[in-house]
């Protein structure tokens, strides 16, 4: 009995040990948690950040394949890199996180570039533009925030540009947030919020899929672009992919990518305005 | 009757694929549960003691555990381990991690308050019929106890499993998440699915918690003094 409660015992503060470490362990890391472009060739797998459940970016189909504009990328840059890739499926709020622990080599889920994200992680060349845009339904179309109602909710996805910049510029406006894009989504049509404000991309693809909405503010704030980040300092691999954006300018393989995947949710008229060719934003 | 969007359920590997995520979210809760449950009965013993610094070590646990949610502790185990230590852990190895020592703390919870609900009298008359300590737990206290503990850990269980449809947040990819990306993968030509995909994912969280509470009754029928 003794022994076995000196060996409980010990476990316990173990654990209670290690879970105390990692709480006060949120400076400066030792060592390196990325890996170069050579360990990753010679690993054979190169592991990208994707979203699983933001078609037409980021999604699985039913035969359980990973699609979308962002994975169409994925998987030309493994190929051109030689090497085999594992698709993680990650959150919004998660993927700077998932980069500064080396956990993915490469984030390519719709990153939005930002002076705060630029300090976590290092962002390669663009390959899409965005904005934020806002959508409500057609019943009380949100065409300016500037005289919002004190009891009115605007409906966000955690850790996206939409709640950074609303918070910052709109500190009155009430936000529901939501961890995924499906249960933002679920809420808008549920009208927990009167607004759902995301990247524009986003909600006029809702629009044109959703009767009975409407886009009211289709750009809000600066114009971003959407651009692949690899972990801060993981200068080898973030330069053979801006290497590999400038050469796919010939072939126009973003153009080739909206229209396998994009075409269908936008259709034409949005395709110069979104895309960004050899990392080059007019 | 309206669109329920359950023909998405059969298109491709779909079923298959709701199948396989509850399947890990099974295989995640149930593992914990098996760790959980025993190490949750010792400490929970352990708790009723007079030892102060016992006591003190395991209120400290518990309180953490209980306090944080399960949330933190997930990103804690699966971020923090690699930050702080370097060691790189799958997102399923730190779940059940996470899931054991909040299992853990709970069960022992509750297993100090069952002890503590047994009367002094019953621990008085075993000492003086000369039953040592180890006896009085086997043949009084414990039989006495786990009748009490049923259907308390049959809840601690069920909610076990539930909660696993937190883990999607680092990376797992469980019944939940599989539920998410297959409404949204069809969310053109289908809109409605998502009213079809919850029912069905509804459905298979009651079909795994079902026999467990069948289980219990069973057990707690045939227990009855």
């Amino acid at each position: 009995m003794k022994r076995i409660v000196t060996i409980i015992l010990t476990a316990v503060l173990a654990l209670a040990l290690a879970a105390c470490g990692s709480k006060s362990s949120d400076s400066s890391t030792t060592g390196t948690v990325y890996r170069t472009l050579d360990q990753i060739k010679e690993d054979g797998t190169i592991n990208i950040g994707v979203f699983s459940d933001k078609n037409p970016f980021g999604y699985v189909d039913e035969n359980g394949d990973y699609q979308g504009y962002d994975v169409y990328f994925a998987a030309r840059l493994a190929k051109d890199l030689g090497v085999k890739v594992n698709y993680v499926s990650t959150e919004a709020a998660n993927r700077i996180e998932y980069l500064q622990t080396g956990k993915v080599d490469v984030i390519l889920a719709n990153f939005t570039v930002t002076e705060e994200r630029a300090e976590e992680v290092d962002f390669a060349l663009p390959y899409m533009n965005v904005a934020l845009g806002v959508v409500s339904p057609d019943a009380n179309v949100i065409k300016s925030l500037d005289d919002w109602k004190a009891e009115d909710e605007m409906i966000v996805i955690s850790g996206t540009t939409a709640e950074t910049y609303l918070t910052a510029n709109y500190p009155d406006i009430k936000l529901q947030k939501y961890d995924t894009y499906a249960n933002a989504k679920n809420a808008l049509e549920n009208g927990n919020g009167v607004a759902w404000a995301n990247d524009n991309t986003e909600v006029i693809a809702f629009a044109l899929q959703n009767k009975g909405y409407t886009v009211g503010i289709p750009e809000l704030g600066s114009k971003d672009t959407i651009a692949p980040a690899v972990s801060k300092g993981n200068t080898t691999l973030l330069e053979a992919i801006n290497n590999e954006i400038k050469s796919l300018k010939d072939e126009k393989f973003f153009h080739k990518d909206y229209e396998a995947t994009l075409l269908d949710t936008y259709g034409k008229d949005y395709e110069e305005s979104l895309v960004v060719e050899g990392g080059e934003v007019k | 009757m309206p669109d329920l969007g359950l023909d998405v359920l059969l298109k491709g590997k779909n079923l298959a694929r709701l199948l396989g995520g509850l399947g890990v979210a099974m295989r995640i809760s149930m593992i914990a549960v098996v760790i959980s449950i025993p190490l949750g009965i010792i400490l929970g013993a352990l708790m009723t003691w007079k030892n102060p610094v016992i006591k003190a070590i395991l209120r400290v646990y518990l309180e953490v555990i209980r306090i944080m949610p399960q949330m933190v502790l997930l990103f804690l185990f699966y971020f923090g381990t690699t930050r702080a230590f370097g060691i790189d852990i799958s997102g399923e190895m730190a779940s059940i991690v996470v899931f054991t020592l909040w299992g853990t703390a709970e069960m022992s919870d509750l297993v100090r308050g069952a002890l503590i609900a047994i009367p002094v009298h019953q621990y008085e008359s075993a000492e003086a019929l000369g039953f040592n300590r180890m006896q009085t737990y086997r043949y009084i206290i414990i039989p006495q106890t786990v009748r009490r503990l049923i259907p308390l850990s049959i809840n601690l269980i069920t909610r076990m499993i539930k909660t696993t449809s937190l883990i999607l947040m680092i990376g797992v990819v469980e019944v939940l998440k599989v539920g998410q990306q297959i409404i949204e993968a069809n969310r053109m030509v289908s809109p409605n699915a998502a009213f079809g995909i919850y029912l069905a994912i509804f459905m298979l969280y009651f079909f795994a918690c079902w026999p467990i509470s069948m289980l219990a009754r069973y057990l707690e029928n045939r227990w009855r003094v």
